[in-house]
């Protein structure tokens, strides 16, 4: 297969940023991704990404993580040894449940809080010694970039994103 | 600006009508005499089912003894001597035939043996039993004594939970508006008007109340066991010294006083807030704004010292025995998740009419947040008093959760169902935060939630184990709502739904989330 070709399209405000966005997904041309320093609030609405589903994931680490902490005490203080200690009634979960509460809880907001980081860095292929994908070094400072798959007249596509405030447009051969 | 609509205020009337017809049932129902109480005891048991069916079966027994032979009081000894009884009539052993007669009824009743041989060794207990009978005597009267007591409360008692959760419920939706005013909130100013509204019910509300209060405190009724006469005097029958020796707090003087002073302030508070945030409007700076907001920061301070010594005057001292150092927190929680609700629920109402041009799905989102939030924070004050009650299970301190336990088994746990379990699972997601709907079920569900939590915590100590929900508690709640409703909507019509001059005004407009 020969190499696909992509535009570098850079700007340095945000809002020229988000207009831009918006025009390029008017024209139909496939934004590959776009590179910021800092968040832009609802730059993923006008590029049209959906909505994330790591909540989701979080509350169902939750669930496990009170099931965890559940079946845990119930075995080691109920089940397996039930002794008196101080006169707690270890006679059935129930009874002696409110002083299972803190682990409960604890364990739901642990499996939902560290699970969910993991998710994340795994899905967002986070990890150290991870090589940095940044295409130009100034996105990390305060440039702006718009990475587009180039299909069709090149000629006309990068007049149109000169067109649409960018500071600077290049056509890079992606491997 | 808003007009109340007609069907509404017909609501509102035909619940108050209701209300009223419910509260003065309950109180003629209510039984005059001991003789009374005799017969109701006697009436309910021979029905085989306590209303409501809440009391164990233990005691049931034991009661059970004691209707079939209430007025023969020569042979109350049975109620002394159920248990033993119960057990005998199994085996058939000799037994005092005082207990004779109840247990042939009981067992009859309810175990189908046969009791006949007992007849011959009668005799033989009989001295032994006659001591016993005096005492089991004296036990019964005070027992039908101590019943009465708590029949008499129950009108009254369901009068005080459901005036003071309005009152409360009021409160809340102030201290929330208070707080939005010192954090200079940027989304909220479109809906101020609508806590106003809700806050007007807080003068009528208060007079209500102070007036039950003085009420109690002139021994019209018994709500207050240490207002009763006699429990500070040594000399008297009815001394109590560990209220004797809270009375230096615990007078009814120094009590009324303080009740007269927090209903005086928040009231005052409530009038001028609203004074200046109306002269706000007509003003070309924001002289009234800035003052609104040191009035607020002050009311708070004065709110949350006045707050926590009212859950103490209020409800704690029902249970003049009992203290807890987080009470006052509780309460708060518990009014305050509920006055955010019915700010909400307004909000939601007056919207589907198209009164609030304004507020759009992030404010009720926002709102929704709250609800969530509070209701967790409640939750988390309500577990946090339970659990190191029962952990260290002090007698002196446990007595309060196990007479709920017992005896309000599904009110109390329920709370908690309805006032954590169901709507965090409801509310915890982002998109149903804004539904309509399911904001207003969650809404329905925390409310009923926390008068139930009310109800929880001023019940067992009025009325004991003779509560149930019944004509009194119901109509009082309708009385209110009524009422409620009808002083509520009525402040809405006074002044535009929406504020001209707040400075944060423009932002609210315009707030998305």
């Amino acid at each position: 297969m020969s190499s696909t070709k992509v535009i570098h399209a850079l700007y340095n405000d945000d809002d020229v940023l988000m207009d831009a966005v918006k025009q390029t997904r008017k024209a139909h041309h496939h934004i590959e991704e776009v590179f910021t320093p800092f968040p832009v609030h609802g730059l993923d609405k006008a590029m049209g990404l959906a909505p994330t589903r790591l909540a989701i994931c979080a509350f169902i680490y939750g669930c496990i993580g009170i099931s965890v902490a559940t079946w845990m005490m119930w075995n080691i203080m109920i089940n397996d040894w039930p002794q008196d200690i101080g006169g707690k009634p270890s006679f059935s979960y129930l009874q002696n449940m409110p002083a299972f509460v803190p682990v409960m809880f604890e364990m739901t907001v642990f499996f939902a809080a560290h699970l969910m980081v993991i998710t994340f860095y795994m899905r967002s292929r986070l990890w150290p010694f991870k090589k940095a994908e940044n295409p130009d070094v100034r996105t990390t400072d305060d440039h702006f970039l718009m990475e587009v798959a180039v299909s069709g007249n090149e000629e006309e596509m990068v007049s149109f994103f000169k067109n649409t405030g960018a500071v600077e447009v290049k056509v890079i051969e992606k491997h | 600006m808003y007009t109340f609509s007609q069907k509404l205020k017909t609501t509102a009337f035909i619940l108050i009508a209701l209300g009223l017809v419910g509260i003065v049932y309950g109180f003629l129902s209510t039984p005059k005499t001991i003789e009374d109480v005799e017969k109701i005891v006697a009436a309910a048991h021979h029905e085989g089912g306590h209303e409501g069916g809440h009391e164990a079966a233990a005691s049931h027994d034991s009661h059970e003894a004691v209707s079939h032979e209430g007025h023969d009081e020569k042979a109350s000894a049975a109620h002394h001597e159920t248990e033993s009884a119960h057990e005998t009539s199994a085996t058939a052993e000799p037994v005092a035939h005082e207990a004779h007669d109840s247990i042939k009824t009981e067992t009859t009743d309810t175990t189908h043996v046969a009791v006949a041989p007992v007849a011959e060794k009668h005799e033989v207990n009989v001295v032994a039993k006659e001591e016993k009978k005096v005492d089991a005597a004296k036990e019964h009267e005070e027992h039908i004594q101590h019943v009465f007591h708590q029949l008499q409360n129950k009108p009254w008692a369901a009068l005080y939970v459901a005036c003071i959760f309005f009152l409360l419920v009021t409160m809340g939706a102030l201290a929330f508006y208070a707080i939005q005013q010192v954090a200079q909130a940027g989304w909220s100013p479109v809906l101020f008007r609508v806590m106003q509204g809700i806050t007007a019910y807080l003068p009528v509300g208060s007079v209500i109340f102070f007036v039950l209060l003085i009420l109690s405190g002139t021994h019209v009724n018994h709500l207050f066991p240490w207002m009763a006469e006699g429990v500070t005097d040594v000399n008297s029958p009815d001394y109590d010294a560990l209220i004797a020796g809270k009375s230096g707090y615990l007078n009814f003087g120094f009590w009324i006083g303080r009740a007269a002073v927090f209903l005086i302030g928040w009231n005052l508070y409530r009038f001028y807030s609203r004074k200046n945030c109306l002269a706000q409007d007509e003003a070309n700076d924001d002289f009234y704004y800035k003052k609104n907001f040191k009035l607020s920061a002050m009311f708070l301070v004065f709110f949350i010292v006045s707050e926590s010594i009212m859950a103490w005057d209020w409800i704690m001292s029902l249970d003049p025995h009992w203290f807890s150092t987080l009470f006052g927190w509780y309460v708060f929680a518990s009014f305050f998740v509920s006055g955010i609700t019915t700010i909400s629920m307004v909000t939601l109402y007056l919207k589907s009419k198209g009164y609030l041009e304004y507020v759009n799905s992030s404010h009720i989102h926002d709102l929704s947040k709250f609800m969530f939030g509070i209701s967790v924070f409640w939750t988390y004050l309500w577990f946090s008093q339970f659990m190191l009650i029962w952990y260290a299970n002090i007698p002196e301190e446990v007595t309060y959760f196990i007479t709920r336990i017992n005896d309000y088994t599904l009110p109390f746990w329920g709370a908690v169902g309805l006032n954590f379990i169901f709507p965090f699972l409801t509310l915890i997601n982002t998109d149903f935060k804004r539904v309509a709907p399911i904001v207003v079920t969650a809404g329905v569900v925390i409310l009923f939630g926390h008068y139930i939590d009310f109800f929880n915590m001023i019940m067992p100590a009025t009325v004991g184990d003779q509560w149930y929900i019944g004509v009194s508690e119901i109509g009082s709640v309708l009385f209110f709502l009524g009422l409620f409703i009808l002083v509520v909507f009525t402040a809405l019509t006074k002044a535009p739904l929406t504020p001209k001059r707040n400075p944060y005004m423009e932002e609210s407009k315009h707030f998305h989330y």
